[in-house]
């Protein structure tokens, strides 16, 4: 029990002070630049109180818009405080799946930068499927996953196939297919097969009712069964990774491929299915979030949901477990974020502040060693991807 | 037929004819295409017309008006020409850059001969706008450029631009001089250079992570501070003045040339300055040699005393400087105002313009220049409402960058040692 303790101590304990210097640096930020705050420059009692109700009451409505909230409690039933966590897990929803499709990736030594790319194809194959068709709710739910899973993994497995049989950099590549997806979307929403009747603006029309997932608590809370689909497709991932031959041979390449190479292991193979599988991650995550919880493809259907999925493995170490919380973390960081910048001033780019922080503090053991003064602080395998020539 | 000889005459090439080989038989085929496409089946009757002045140089031709299908016909006829001529001196083993010069040059005017017909294209406007729009990828890939070639992966070129055109125009505005906003863009970039330099060479952070995550720094600092303070006071924060454009005396007034390299602002001119400066520094002088070894082969470099990581970091820093005043551009440069966000990618495609050219000075600079003009085409032929969509002509940069990469026209080779961390005594 008590190595058990020390194992889970020692491996939280990184992102946890990562997580503490994090949102210490923006509350400076945030305190700084407010003009309330600037005004009182001359007085500093009063600057420091003001510039910790600031940052407070910024904090706690980011709690409050992502966890629970006492506000919509009243009168309602505690149940219904915690509409904010249940918007924490939608967002996060999609989320999860994202992440994964970045930390399978760096588990076999690839960096997937392309999961919003991956998305977007997601997200047009199932909403197509979706709205087009009209069939018995099982199936077409199914058939609207697939087609987002397919969609993506073809377009992701391209990648795969390009660094195989020519070198191309997976970075570069998927950075450059973002750009293509995101244009592609643009387009495919201003063609006759996509536009909504007596509609302009670029939006497809609703998917039908049969291709809907269905909601896990009721119709007062959006939450849907997304969010299991996500957990599945997590244990999916760590069964695949630790308990098959296939993810023990994507690790050995993720871990050194000309040893994996010299042991009889097809690197080329590797790449290009490990890529077609973060394409179907990444896909089923568009899909999701279409047939979950937006129901309307448009432009920005994406968000940040492939960015986000980046800081999100990192967070997680690309590891299943640790995504889905990281993910739920950011989603939480997210959804609070909406409520803050409407309750206080305080604009919600503060949250691409901490989430980037807690990533480089987390990159940067030694600094984080440096700062709390601890000597042994347990730091795992640094996670690398490979320069332009590997 | 032309592919099977071109095939069987393949082995006794060497690597990079067989490359021309291949690039000159696409076009040809494209050639061939067009030919039939614009000018052989093409019955529309309409003039198409090249404007070639914009208002204060000399003027030679003010305009050229060209039947649409004569025009295709005749252009397309040059590009058949031209990469045929290209493929007989591939043969005959000889540089074969004019005849892919042409052809490509010929299968353009073509293709604009076809797309605006019956309308008007302003060249020498266009060719202008290419230039600016090439201004902050130039600026971005030179920054890349000094960082990789040190052996320090620069993915955080959207950051740097981004940091630059944040500070100067705040900067511009509050002081309502475009100066210090142009002084300050350098220094916002060297600032997060300065991070990615310390966590990549003292924290040893792996470098394309840290790019990334330094991006969504600065997009989140800038898009934060945009909305607290840019929006809410923006008589005081956000309203900085621009420079206006400089006309080089005489060589400004020359025809088409002037206009579009000479009457520029002062963003333009530093361009032109720190390009000429680093590539004769990269390959004339001490600093140079000592820069290209360790980005090459660090560990020889150390032992014949280059401190690698000193140096690196010094090169890291100055690429900084060098990509923040490319920020510049987008404030003080053009609109004066800071936008969120407004840098919109052009730090990835600065990235793709040094691939694609090969991590030097020249090939990035060219690239810069051809993604510029793709842009600008863009724009333009959406303007005169042309019947491709131009989501399409926006990915353009896009496709040829992953051609690029896979080497489809030539093996593209980052240096050596490029984001591989440097600590003496540790064999790589």
């Amino acid at each position: 029990m008590k190595k058990f303790l020390d194992r889970v101590l020692g491996t939280a304990l990184l992102p946890a002070l990562s997580f503490v210097m994090a949102f210490f640096i923006s509350g400076f930020v945030i305190a700084l630049s407010d003009s309330k705050v600037l005004k009182l420059i001359h007085s500093p009692g009063k600057f420091i109180t003001t510039a910790l109700s600031t940052v407070g009451n910024a904090y706690l409505a980011l709690f409050q818009g992502s966890i629970y909230d006492p506000n919509l409690a009243r009168g309602k039933g505690f149940l219904q405080g915690l509409y904010p966590l249940s918007e924490t897990i939608v967002t996060a929803t999609p989320l999860i799946l994202t992440g994964l499709a970045v930390a399978l990736a760096f588990q076999s030594g690839l960096f997937n930068i392309g999961a919003q790319g991956q998305f977007i194809f997601g997200a047009i194959s199932a909403s197509y499927v979706g709205f087009h068709f009209i069939m018995n709710p099982i199936l077409h739910v199914f058939l609207g996953l697939l087609a987002g899973v397919v969609a993506a993994a073809l377009w992701a497995g391209f990648v795969g196939l390009l660094k195989a049989r020519t070198g191309a950099h997976e970075v570069i590549v998927t950075i450059m297919m973002n750009y293509i997806a995101g244009f592609f979307i643009l387009w495919i929403l201003k063609t006759t097969a996509f536009l909504r009747p007596h509609r302009i603006d670029p939006i497809a029309p609703e998917v039908n009712i049969s291709a809907r997932l269905p909601h896990l608590a009721g119709a007062n809370f959006r939450l849907h069964a997304g969010i299991l689909i996500s957990l599945l497709a997590a244990y999916f991932v760590w069964w695949l990774l630790n308990r098959t031959t296939i993810g023990f041979r994507f690790r050995a390449v993720g871990a050194n491929a000309a040893a994996a190479k010299t042991a009889g292991i097809s690197v080329g193979a590797v790449t290009i299915s490990t890529m077609a599988l973060c394409g179907a991650l990444a896909g089923l995550g568009g899909a999701v979030h279409v047939l979950g919880s937006e129901y309307a493809l448009t432009a920005d259907i994406a968000g940040s949901f492939g960015f986000d999925a980046i800081t999100v493995a990192l967070l997680g170490r690309a590891k299943p477990l640790g995504t889905v919380f990281a993910a739920l973390l950011f989603g939480a960081l997210r959804t609070g974020g909406r409520t803050m910048q409407s309750n206080t001033t305080t604009p919600l780019d503060i949250v691409l502040v901490i989430q980037a922080l807690i990533v480089l503090f987390i990159a940067a053991p030694a600094l984080v060693r440096f700062v709390f003064r601890i000597k042994n602080l347990k730091t795992q395998d640094a996670m690398t991807s490979k320069g332009w020539n590997g | 037929m032309k592919s099977t000889l071109a095939k069987l005459s393949l082995k006794t090439l060497t690597a990079t004819q067989r490359r021309q080989t291949r690039l000159l038989i696409v076009l040809f085929i494209l050639s061939l295409v067009e030919l039939k496409a614009f000018g052989v089946s093409n019955h529309a009757h309409a003039k198409t017309t090249f404007g070639f002045t914009l208002g204060r140089e000399w003027v030679i031709i003010e305009k050229w008006m060209i039947d649409s299908r004569t025009g295709c016909f005749i252009f397309s006829s040059l590009a058949v020409l031209g990469s045929l001529v290209g493929l007989a001196r591939v043969r005959v083993k000889k540089g074969p850059g004019l005849g892919i010069g042409l052809a490509s040059f010929s299968l353009m005017m073509g293709f604009l001969c076809w797309a605006a017909a019956g309308k008007f294209i302003p060249i020498t406007g266009m060719l202008q706008g290419s230039l600016l729009l090439a201004v902050p990828l130039v600026f971005g890939s030179m920054s890349g450029l000094l960082c990789e070639r040190s052996g320090v992966i620069n993915i955080a070129i959207e950051g740097q631009l981004l940091a630059g055109a944040f500070a100067s125009g705040v900067v511009a505005s509050l002081t309502h001089k475009t100066t210090w906003g142009l002084l300050v863009a350098p220094l916002a970039g060297a600032l997060i250079s300065t991070l990615l330099a310390t966590f990549a060479i003292k924290f040893s952070v792996d470098q394309v992570i840290l790019g990334f995550v330094l991006n969504v720094l600065v997009i989140g600092l800038t898009n934060f501070l945009y909305k607290k303070l840019l929006i809410p006071y923006q008589s005081t924060w956000n309203s900085g003045p621009s420079f206006s454009h400089i006309e080089i005396p005489i060589i400004g007034k020359i025809p088409i040339i002037g206009p579009i390299f000479f009457n520029q602002t002062v963003i333009v001119y530093l361009m032109y300055i720190i390009v000429a400066t680093i590539t004769f520094s990269l390959f004339r002088t001490k600093w140079g040699l000592r820069t290209r070894a360790i980005g090459e082969h660090p560990s020889a470099a150390d032992s014949v005393g280059i401190d690698v990581n000193k140096l690196r970091f010094r090169n890291v820093v100055i690429a900084g400087l060098v990509s923040g005043l490319g920020g510049a551009y987008f404030t003080v440069g053009s609109v004066g105002t800071f936008g969120k966000e407004m840098t919109a990618g052009a730090g990835f495609i600065a990235l793709a313009a040094l691939i694609f050219g090969k991590w030097t000075p020249m090939g990035a600079l060219s690239a810069a220049l051809l993604f510029g003009f793709a842009d600008d085409l863009q724009g333009t032929l959406s303007i005169i409402g042309v019947s491709i969509p131009s989501e399409f002509m926006l990915m353009v940069p896009y496709i040829a960058t992953i051609i690029a990469v896979s080497g489809l026209v030539g093996r593209v080779r980052a240096p050596k040692a490029d984001g591989i961390h440097y600590s003496r005594g540790e064999s790589h």
